[in-house]
């Protein structure tokens, strides 16, 4: 239970407000982050799924990629993933992923279409984020170049409350729906805003520069609806939605089609080709992959965390739990991992080897807590 | 007789010859919510130091070993069922399990309450 504090940490630009909040601080991806306030991992989860939970994200990576135009740099950035950038509406975002020349996840990202032409915003995992920006400066064509935003913060607004909240000080954020993408005045400070986020609720992602950010998190706390969230509540919420945390979920060598997650590439993209690991990728779309990530419910109360065996019915060794914990809101142990395509079926009974023991689970349907996106 | 703490985290008071074990408020406060106790079977014996109970909090699970060598004779089933009650009274209703001391000097030999006050403060 020792948690080590190096003096070298990063600290987002909300560090001081976390601490002054009585946050519990941790080592996250190089920086000192709060993994839970006062009121702990399970009431933060709770509130985030009945009011809203403010969280910040500022140490996740924000960038643009830059062209002449929209066309082109669309093209350049669907040399590296498989999203469909081109058709990608002003104002809408999108999720995706980086691939290898393998078609493994190298990170998933979320990509963005400002009003300006000729630009797509990204942001990426903070842990994936440097090497990230060294593959994008090596790989993207010529004529395309990426623009860090190193000096802005990422805040979180997530629940059922998020949009009544934000409206408040934003009248037109109440009218986006999920994916839209737009600047605008919050409470007189300037920001993008996105209606999207990583817990399942409705919710939005403000970006902000870094020396508003305090400004911004203050006005968002001093409404009663809105409690700061830490790293923890993140967590529990994203596995519950069923959403994926790189490093853990996807990795180098997981392809989006094994990762379930065939949603991050586009159509047109599936069948044109054209992006890193696309013979196996479409080999894997269309005959199915040989391991697939799925919801794995275990019975009884016990959680079943990353690393446990998963056995089949027949007791033979069929993949790894990848993330699983206990979820607060389905009051029940929750987990994803890795299994055999051929168990992969909602309902196929499995073991998970759990300190020893073999505990009985059953593939689940995903997500665990139902999405609750404002789609309009 | 008085409380007495292990560098682990786990607490024993002696009542009636029994051993009484569970773990601290610090160990709770650091665990955060509890949701989930895996105890021993009653009628066990363990060696101390050994692994003998399991608990889970939202974030991460943790082994409590026994504090002393001896044989579980009795578990509290409560905690197993309501496992909040280890936050909320981590000294008192939320005992882990009682064990049949195998030698007295190993209770002697562990943390009074100043040594462990001291222990969690540094």
């Amino acid at each position: 239970m020792s948690i080590a504090h190096g003096q070298s940490l990063k600290r987002t630009p909300l560090h001081g407000l976390h601490v002054s909040l009585g946050a519990k601080m941790v080592e996250f991806a190089g920086y000192d982050m709060p993994v839970q306030y006062k009121d702990g991992v399970l009431k933060e989860h709770l509130w985030t799924r009945e009011k809203a939970g403010l969280f910040d994200v500022s140490h996740m990576g924000q960038a643009a990629i830059v062209a002449d135009t929209h066309d082109a740099v669309a093209a350049a950035l669907e040399t590296l993933v498989p999203g469909e950038m081109l058709k990608l509406g002003v104002g809408r975002q999108r999720y995706t992923v980086l691939l290898n020349d393998k078609g493994g996840i190298l990170d998933d990202l979320m990509v963005s279409r400002p009003a300006h032409d000729g630009r797509l915003n990204i942001v990426v995992n903070a842990a994936c984020k440097d090497r990230d920006y060294e593959i994008l400066e090596e790989k993207l064509p010529r004529g395309a170049k990426l623009e860090r935003f190193d000096e802005r913060a990422l805040l979180a607004l997530q629940g059922p409350k998020a949009s009544a909240v934000l409206s408040k000080l934003a009248p037109e954020a109440g009218a986006m729906k999920f994916m839209d993408f737009a600047g605008m005045k919050i409470g007189g400070i300037d920001a993008v805003v996105s209606r999207s986020g990583y817990t399942g609720e409705d919710g939005f992602e403000i970006s902000v520069w870094a020396d508003d950010a305090a400004k911004l998190a203050e006005l968002l706390l001093a409404d009663a609806y809105v409690a700061p969230i830490g790293l923890g509540a993140r967590d529990s919420l994203r596995l519950e939605a069923g959403l994926c945390l790189y490093g853990h979920d996807l990795n180098e060598d997981t392809s989006p089609i094994e990762g379930n997650i065939a949603f991050a590439c586009g159509k047109r993209r599936l069948a044109e080709g054209g992006f890193p690991g696309a013979a196996r990728i479409q080999r894997e779309a269309a005959e199915g992959p040989k391991r697939v990530r799925v919801g794995i419910s275990p019975e009884g109360r016990a959680p079943a965390r990353e690393g446990v065996e998963i056995l089949s019915a027949h007791e033979e060794k069929i993949g790894e739990i990848t993330s699983g914990g206990f979820g607060p809101s389905v009051n029940a142990p929750v987990s994803m991992g890795y299994v055999s395509f051929a168990e992969s079926k909602t309902g196929t009974p499995l073991q998970l080897i759990v300190r020893g023991k073999k505990l009985p689970a059953t593939v689940a349907d995903m997500p665990f807590a139902p999405h609750r996106y404002f789609r309009g | 007789m008085t409380t007495k703490y292990t560098k682990d985290h786990e607490w024993v008071r002696v009542e009636g010859g029994v051993a009484i074990v569970g773990i601290t408020a610090h160990a709770a406060e650091q665990l955060g919510d509890v949701v989930f106790v895996e105890l021993p079977a009653k009628g066990k014996s363990f060696a101390q130091h050994a692994e003998m109970a399991v608990v889970e909090s939202v974030k991460a699970a943790s082994d409590v070993y026994a504090p002393i060598s001896g044989e579980i004779v009795e578990v509290n089933q409560s905690i197993v069922d309501e496992p909040a009650k280890v936050n909320e009274d981590p000294t008192g209703e939320a005992w882990f399990v009682k064990i049949k001391p195998a030698d007295r000097s190993e209770i002697d030999a562990l943390m009074d309450e100043a040594a462990y006050k001291q222990l969690t403060e540094n």
